[in-house]
């Protein structure tokens, strides 16, 4: 396909995809921009002037409702927590799936249902399972679980992605050199796989900063940051709102560029490595 | 040599107990909760029939199951059109490696963004003073605001798509990248015109993808509430959100009840989805 002119279908198919991502960056834009408004401006265009007043009014003073501080808090600690253990636990998994296992099949379709039972369900699955025991639901108890029935699925898909592509040869080599087997893991393995570990916690800790449903009956007394986002879409009318939304997703984008760079670092150093 | 032997085991063990302890059981107690009896304060144990009895005979459950599976079918049909595109044009007509790389990931990086904040997000856009009313009115479009563009059944399906576009984009274009250019080469050769080729081979190879993407699509649509509780304002009804206010009035085996009429409606779904399209060799 690489040797031909471009149709007129590139072109069509071009516009489309601008469109597109218009369409998922546009209405991000509106409220980044509306983000500065002036101190008398309110939820909509136009800007009534350019202010930090919101910024200010979000990071530095007395909210009426909520706390935004301790809601971050929760949700940074719940998401490291939750991206540590999904690496951890999909690398083992993903180990454990290179080879035949009893249960391997079972295992394998529940952690797929995993992904397909709908997030409420978890929420109150789970919201109801510490109920009947008697157990206070929390965000670093319950919703941590509830987040990890979210993440792990996609760690393990991700980690079967990775050692599809593994070729074994690098492991017999070794093993031919005398490495025992923690050596051929620690030496020979984690290196190659590292980038995608890398991949793997991004998602485990974005898909749990975000999370709303699966929180939602888990949490218990003290709110993570999207359920306090939630909060105060019904309670607060200015653009206190929007300020709030563009210091989250501007933390969020700083997390994946941040990871992306580390990947990007690691391949580069790889590579060197190789040719030199 | 014994601790190779057993080494899957002790592997799989913390992903088989994080399972057990946080999808097993509370679905387990979900179906337990569901025969169980409540009155205005407190739940109890039982074995009653009622919520199901409740649930299946009310006809405000059966509207509600008809408005999410509604939203089900729109939302699922405009994602696969949008995603198979954009994943096409992605991996048939971008050339260089790195160019396909960072267009994909312009196009994932808003999905592991929130949520909340990205339905925040249409509210300058889509409200009555909003960006696309002010527009239109200045052409002289239209005279008045347009009413229906938020807090309706439409700024749902639309934040829907916004929201679950990806799920679609990234199983397919993972399929479009495996098939082999040599198929489409050959199909030229033998004289089929580019529709040809598109309905004759690539989207026969690309079924899979399309699966995978609409089991991801249709589970999230069936299940979401939030959505349709923020985007529609209140106005319209799935079956989350029914599940959702039952909670809040600690009508929590009335929701079991229809949490378990859920689960076993998306499971029939994903299953018909799973005999139409095999998608074994894809995993």
């Amino acid at each position: 396909m690489n040797s031909e002119r471009r149709g007129p279908g590139f072109y069509v198919l071009t516009a489309f995809f601008a469109l597109f991502v218009l369409f998922l960056y546009g209405p991000m834009t509106t409220i980044f921009i509306l983000s500065f408004q002036g101190p008398n401006g309110g939820l909509t265009f136009p800007m009534n002037g350019t202010s930090l007043r919101w910024f200010r009014n979000l990071l530095f003073e007395q909210q009426a409702v909520g706390d935004f501080g301790g809601a971050f808090t929760r949700s940074l600690v719940l998401g490291i927590m939750t991206m540590l253990t999904t690496v951890v636990v999909s690398l083992l998994a993903g180990l454990a799936f290179r080879r035949r296992f009893l249960g391997s099949g079972p295992l394998f379709y529940l952690t797929i249902a995993s992904l397909i039972v709908p997030s409420i369900l978890i929420s109150l699955g789970i919201g109801l399972a510490f109920q009947v025991f008697g157990l206070e639901p929390a965000w670093y108890s319950s919703a941590f679980g509830a987040h990890l029935t979210w993440t792990l699925p996609f760690g393990l898909l991700i980690m079967f992605a990775v050692f599809n592509r593994f070729n074994p040869a690098y492991e017999e080599a070794a093993r031919d050199l005398g490495a025992t087997p923690w050596q051929t893991f620690a030496h020979v393995v984690l290196p190659i796989i590292l980038p995608s570990l890398v991949g793997v916690g991004l998602f485990g800790f974005t898909l749990s900063y975000d999370e709303f449903a699966r929180t939602l009956m888990t949490s218990g007394t003290f709110n993570t940051l999207p359920l306090e986002i939630y909060g105060m879409t019904t309670n607060v009318t200015t653009p206190v709102l929007y300020a709030l939304g563009t210091v989250t997703t501007l933390f969020s984008m700083g997390i994946i560029l941040l990871a992306l760079g580390t990947i990007a670092v690691l391949r580069k150093r790889r590579a060197r490595r190789i040719a030199g | 040599m014994t601790l190779s032997r057993i080494a899957p085991y002790l592997q799989a063990t913390p992903l088989t107990l994080i399972l057990a302890a946080f999808l097993v059981l509370p679905i387990a107690t979900i179906t337990m909760v569901s025969f169980w009896d409540y009155d205005s304060i407190q739940i109890f144990p039982a074995f009653v029939f009622t919520n199901y009895e409740e649930t299946i005979t009310s006809p405000v459950t059966w509207n509600t199951y008809i408005n999410t599976l509604k939203f089900t079918v729109i939302v699922w049909a405009v994602t696969l059109l949008v995603g198979f595109w954009v994943a096409y044009y992605l991996a048939f007509h971008i050339r260089s490696a790195t160019a396909q790389m960072v267009l994909f990931l312009v196009c994932t990086i808003p999905f592991l963004t929130s949520n909340i904040i990205r339905m925040i997000s249409w509210i300058p856009f889509l409200g009555r003073n909003g960006l696309l009313n002010q527009t239109l009115m200045q052409l002289g479009i239209i005279n008045q605001p347009l009413e229906f563009l938020l807090f309706s059944d439409f700024a749902v399906v639309l934040a829907m798509v916004h929201l679950y576009t990806l799920f679609m984009v990234t199983p397919i274009f993972n399929t479009l990248m495996r098939i082999d250019r040599a198929l489409i080469e050959a199909a030229r050769d033998a004289g089929a015109s580019g529709w040809q080729i598109l309905t004759n081979v690539i989207i026969p190879l690309a079924k899979p993808g399309i699966a995978i993407g609409s089991i991801f699509v249709v589970t999230l649509v069936m299940g979401d509430f939030i959505t349709v509780r923020f985007m529609s304002g209140g106005q319209s009804a799935s079956v989350g959100l029914m599940m959702a206010n039952q909670i809040a009035l600690l009508q929590y085996p009335a929701a079991a009840a229809n949490a378990v009429i859920l689960l076993i409606l998306v499971l029939l779904l994903v299953g018909a989805i799973l005999r139409i399209v095999n998608i074994r060799k894809e995993l």
